[in-house]
């Protein structure tokens, strides 16, 4: 990887969704010293431009705006809050593959020109509508399912979920570019109102607008335009089943952990090799859960782990130092690119406060609905 | 199709209560969402009518109504 940008993240009323996705481009093109028209395949990752905005077409459409040449393959891929998480996969595939040398993957979102009640159901889109989605269930009451079932077969507490949002908004508070850059207690975070119990709205991402972009390229070219890069060592994208009740256990998700061992298969690595970690909490019970599934902590004691302080900067690992979804935000399709810029900052040792002491290998989990797709990369200096 | 009893009976695997509710639903809320773990082995994603209900409370099917399952407190202990 050999360039990154992003936008910051928040609630861009002047700033379309193409905009957006172009300065995040224009920000990885120069990161990199290169020039549009030397990358050779675009990847976007967008989940629902089209119902946000009511834009198609966004890969060729941002594509061209930001510089690619005309002819170039531009492809939008959509896999729920996993679009840019999956963009990677695939564009890290090609270049593997060999098939393409110089690829852009980018990811955008626009989401806060919709009513709160309008985003909740375009979001509802991402489980099964014929089901749970036609009973009611938003996202919010899905990983509410989650974490009541978790507390009921682990003894996870309230206090628990709360101290990870607390942490995520320390973290978020000294990142320039996150969305919600304020510090929280325990008591705000546990007084939060209810969304679905027992989650609060401290408890959940924001409605955020924003993109990020990365630049690939084979392992053997990358010296030849920068000193700085992180190579990938690592991505494995999984699947399972849309609907939460299809699954067997809903307090692990198969996808998570399959991707994860997949990745530390390919990386020839382990959890306990990782220096700091970004993961999808998209809900405070989500980062305690994929913190379980990747092996950071046994089945089950992710809740007192968090609490603990394990999971702070100066922690056993590091979680989520860029404020994660909770504090920096969650523009859906840019938070899997997000993330890999997030953990790519730290490896660089450009995280400036939130800079972890050890910084040579890094994960990032991104994952797409209640578990039905999942892609973790493990990322490491040259 | 008429479902028997013991198709529809089961055992609350868990329940939250929806007060942010998308824009097609928001005129009922705040109400309890579940999914049941049926007698006959599979699980279904319903809504919850009358008493609330807790994990490991055993349900009845009440009502369906445009697909969706409304499941109630049966009157029998829990398990």
């Amino acid at each position: 990887m050999i360039g990154i940008g992003k936008t910051a993240f928040g609630a861009f009323a002047d700033k379309g969704i193409r905009a957006l996705a172009v300065e995040a481009i224009r920000n990885s093109l120069s990161d990199a010293g290169i020039e549009g028209r030397q990358i050779d395949a675009f990847y976007l990752g967008n989940f629902a431009g089209p119902s946000f905005v009511g834009q198609n077409h966004l890969a060729p459409y941002v594509g061209l705006a930001a510089g690619l040449e005309r002819g170039v393959p531009c492809t939008r891929i959509e896999d729920a809050c996993a679009s840019s998480g999956s963009a990677f996969f695939h564009g890290v595939q090609s270049v593997a593959a060999g098939q393409n040398d110089l690829v852009l993957v980018a990811g955008v979102e626009k989401m806060t020109s919709q009513t709160t009640p309008r985003v909740a159901e375009i979001l509802a889109g991402a489980g099964d509508m014929s089901g749970e989605g036609a009973a009611g269930a938003t996202f919010p009451a899905l990983f509410a399912m989650i974490a009541r079932r978790h507390m009921y077969q682990y003894g996870t507490s309230r206090e628990q979920l709360a101290s990870v949002a607390v942490k995520n908004h320390a973290n978020g508070a000294q990142n320039p570019l996150a969305h919600m850059r304020k510090t929280i207690s325990i008591e705000q975070a546990l007084a939060g109102k209810p969304i679905s119990e027992p989650l609060t709205v401290f408890d959940c991402s924001l409605v955020s607008d924003g993109a990020a972009a990365v630049v690939i390229a084979p392992l053997d070219r990358a010296r030849e335009f920068t000193s700085r890069f992180a190579r990938v060592l690592a991505v494995a994208q999984t699947s399972d089943f849309v609907a939460l009740d299809e699954k067997e256990d809903i307090t692990t998700f198969d996808a998570v952990r399959t991707a994860g061992e997949k990745a530390y298969r390919g990386a020839g690595l382990g959890p306990g090799d990782i220096d700091v970690a970004e993961l999808h909490d998209c809900f405070t019970i989500a980062e305690i859960v994929a913190s379980e599934d990747l092996g950071f902590v046994a089945k089950g004691d992710g809740g007192p782990f968090a609490a603990a302080g394990c999971t702070a900067i100066g922690g056993t690992i590091p979680i989520n130092t860029s404020g994660g979804l909770k504090s920096k935000g969650h523009p859906v399709g840019a938070t899997g690119v997000g993330q890999i810029c997030d953990i790519v900052m730290q490896l660089r040792g450009d995280a400036g406060s939130r800079q972890v002491a050890r910084h040579r290998v890094g994960l990032a989990q991104n994952l797409g609905g209640s578990g039905a797709t999942c892609v973790v990369s493990i990322l490491g200096n040259p | 199709m008429e479902q028997t009893f013991e198709s529809t009976a089961g055992v609350v695997y868990t329940e939250t209560v929806v007060s942010a509710a998308p824009q097609a639903h928001a005129a009922s809320a705040p109400y309890q969402l579940v999914i049941v773990q049926l007698e006959s082995g599979s699980r279904l994603t319903g809504r919850v009518v009358g008493d609330r209900v807790s994990i490991g409370d055993r349900v009845v099917l009440a009502e369906t109504r445009n697909g969706t399952p409304f499941f109630r407190k049966a009157d029998s202990p829990p398990l």
